[in-house]
């Protein structure tokens, strides 16, 4: 599985990249592989909030339509709009599919690096 | 308990996402995914288990007439191996399944029905038996194997003879030797594309896999999974049970007018068919706005709702989303501009002919 080491992950399988004053955030090799191929992707726009643990839009695959929860809490800076008509562009290259930036970062959700994220995916897969 | 088909050891060999579907283990997708695998049946070929059907034999007599009295076609004028598509119908009109019935030869009928309804079909028909002829559940030593895609034909004729294939679409020769093993050829399917369903001793089915994969290998065959048996019926436009039609829907609604003889002297259902009035009626519906819209989500026409959609997908080879949807009269002519309430959010759609997508019809 395909992890990077210079990003941190969330137990709900989003990504979180830490730059200077903001995060991007975009979804794993693990979820991408998970969901199958995505046809439609629906995100927030700029200038809204996100909160921890809650839903900041969602992917659809052929089969079914999964939620995105945000990992962190703060406000939308910029949307990855080429997702918008390209979303198995987030199947092609998960960690360079970022959705969205966040900025004025407030909270943040319990994040795993790499080793423990996979470990978490082993669990999942088993489960 | 889940069971499952005599492939199941196949699937997991070649990688098979598993999942509980119609009380079976089958793969919904291979590691090739829904979108190769969708594609692969309108371009080439592609494989599919669906040993989960269920198979009924009906011998007697008197069959003819039990199959003309408790299904919605009339079987009367058929020739041995052809295939008719029907619905069974509950007295109130409401269906029990959709199905199709083999004529092998004279008495001897075999039909094919819905994996999550066998049981429930089963059962029925056995209720209304009558004079010399006898139902038959011969389910669990049948497998059976699509073959769909414009070069099933060419890939099939490595392992058969040209005396194999049925000459006619919806017909179907048995008893044909596939490499020394015995199985029923037949001109159907379930994806709008030409090709063979083949049937054999469940305990053959494996090596019919293997021996299909290997003569389709230049050809790019490609095993698929339910996840793409779903797209490709509902590009083609066609109904599911379950879905367009269930026991509290007509096939009058469903729009499978076709499939149903109402000049029959009679058959359970048909006084109900006669008497209700229809209001509503299955529509295809172009996604237009943003979003996918899946089944059950209530159709609006300006603020006033309309009807409930059946099923709605992706399609991979159109590149826009579909549904279907069971709608009021009123919000069915083609054009009529449509919305669907997608999780609170307003989707806009439209009315389309069927089906939205022809292999004769090609753009």
């Amino acid at each position: 599985m395909n992890c990077p080491t210079n990003l941190t992950y969330s137990k709900s399988h989003e990504w979180v990249k830490k730059e200077e004053g903001s995060v991007l955030i975009g979804l794993t090799d693990f979820a991408q592989s998970e969901l199958g191929d995505l046809v439609f992707v629906n995100l927030p726009e700029v200038g809204d909030s996100v909160t921890a643990g809650e839903a900041l839009g969602d992917v659809e695959s052929v089969k079914a339509v999964s939620d995105i929860f945000s990992p962190v809490s703060g406000t939308v800076s910029e949307v990855n709009e080429e997702l918008l008509d390209h979303p198995e562009m987030i199947n092609e290259a998960p960690y360079d599919a970022w959705l969205i930036r966040v900025t004025e970062v407030t909270e943040e959700e319990e994040l795993l690096d790499a080793e423990a994220y996979e470990a978490h995916c082993e669990a999942e897969s088993e489960g | 308990m889940e069971k499952v088909t005599p492939l199941y050891e196949t699937h997991k060999k070649y990688g098979g996402k598993i999942v509980p579907f119609a009380g079976y283990l089958l793969p919904v997708q291979y590691p090739s995914g829904v979108i190769a695998e969708h594609m692969a049946v309108r371009n080439t070929c592609g494989i599919f288990d669906v040993s989960h059907m269920g198979e009924i034999t009906c011998t007697g007599p008197d069959a003819l007439k039990l199959l003309n009295h408790i299904l919605t076609n009339d079987f009367t004028d058929m020739y041995d191996g052809q295939a008719r598509y029907t619905v069974m119908c509950y007295e109130d009109g409401g269906c029990v399944d959709d199905l199709i019935v083999y004529k092998v030869k004279e008495e001897q009928y075999f039909i094919v029905v819905n994996a999550a309804n066998k049981d429930k079909d089963f059962q029925w028909m056995k209720e209304h038996e009558e004079g010399n002829a006898v139902f038959t559940d011969i389910s669990d030593s049948v497998a059976q194997i699509s073959v769909q895609g414009p070069k099933a034909y060419e890939i099939l004729r490595k392992l058969l003879s040209e005396e194999s294939f049925p000459e006619k679409y919806y017909s179907a020769l048995f008893d044909r030797d596939l490499k020394g093993i015995r199985c029923a050829v037949s001109q159907t399917g379930y994806t709008g594309e030409g090709g063979y369903e083949l049937y054999m001793a469940a305990s053959d089915a494996a090596a019919v896999w293997e021996l299909l994969l290997e003569a389709g290998k230049e050809e790019g065959i490609l095993p698929c999974g339910l996840g793409a048996r779903d797209t490709l019926r509902l590009e083609a436009g066609m109904p599911l049970y379950g879905h367009e039609m269930d026991e509290t829907v007509t096939p009058l609604e469903t729009g499978l007018n076709f499939a149903v003889k109402m000049k029959k002297e009679d058959f359970i259902g048909k006084t109900a068919l006669t008497e209700k009035e229809i209001t509503r009626t299955r529509v295809g519906l172009k996604v237009t706005g943003r979003g996918i819209v899946r089944e059950h989500m209530p159709v609006y026409m300006g603020e006033v709702q309309v009807g409930m959609t059946t099923s709605g997908t992706h399609c991979p080879l159109l590149g826009y989303p579909v549904a279907m949807a069971l709608v009021s009269l009123r919000a069915s002519a083609i054009g009529t501009k449509l919305t669907a309430d997608v999780r609170g959010r307003k989707v806009e759609m439209e009315v389309v002919k069927l089906p939205f997508y022809s292999r004769t019809r090609k753009a």
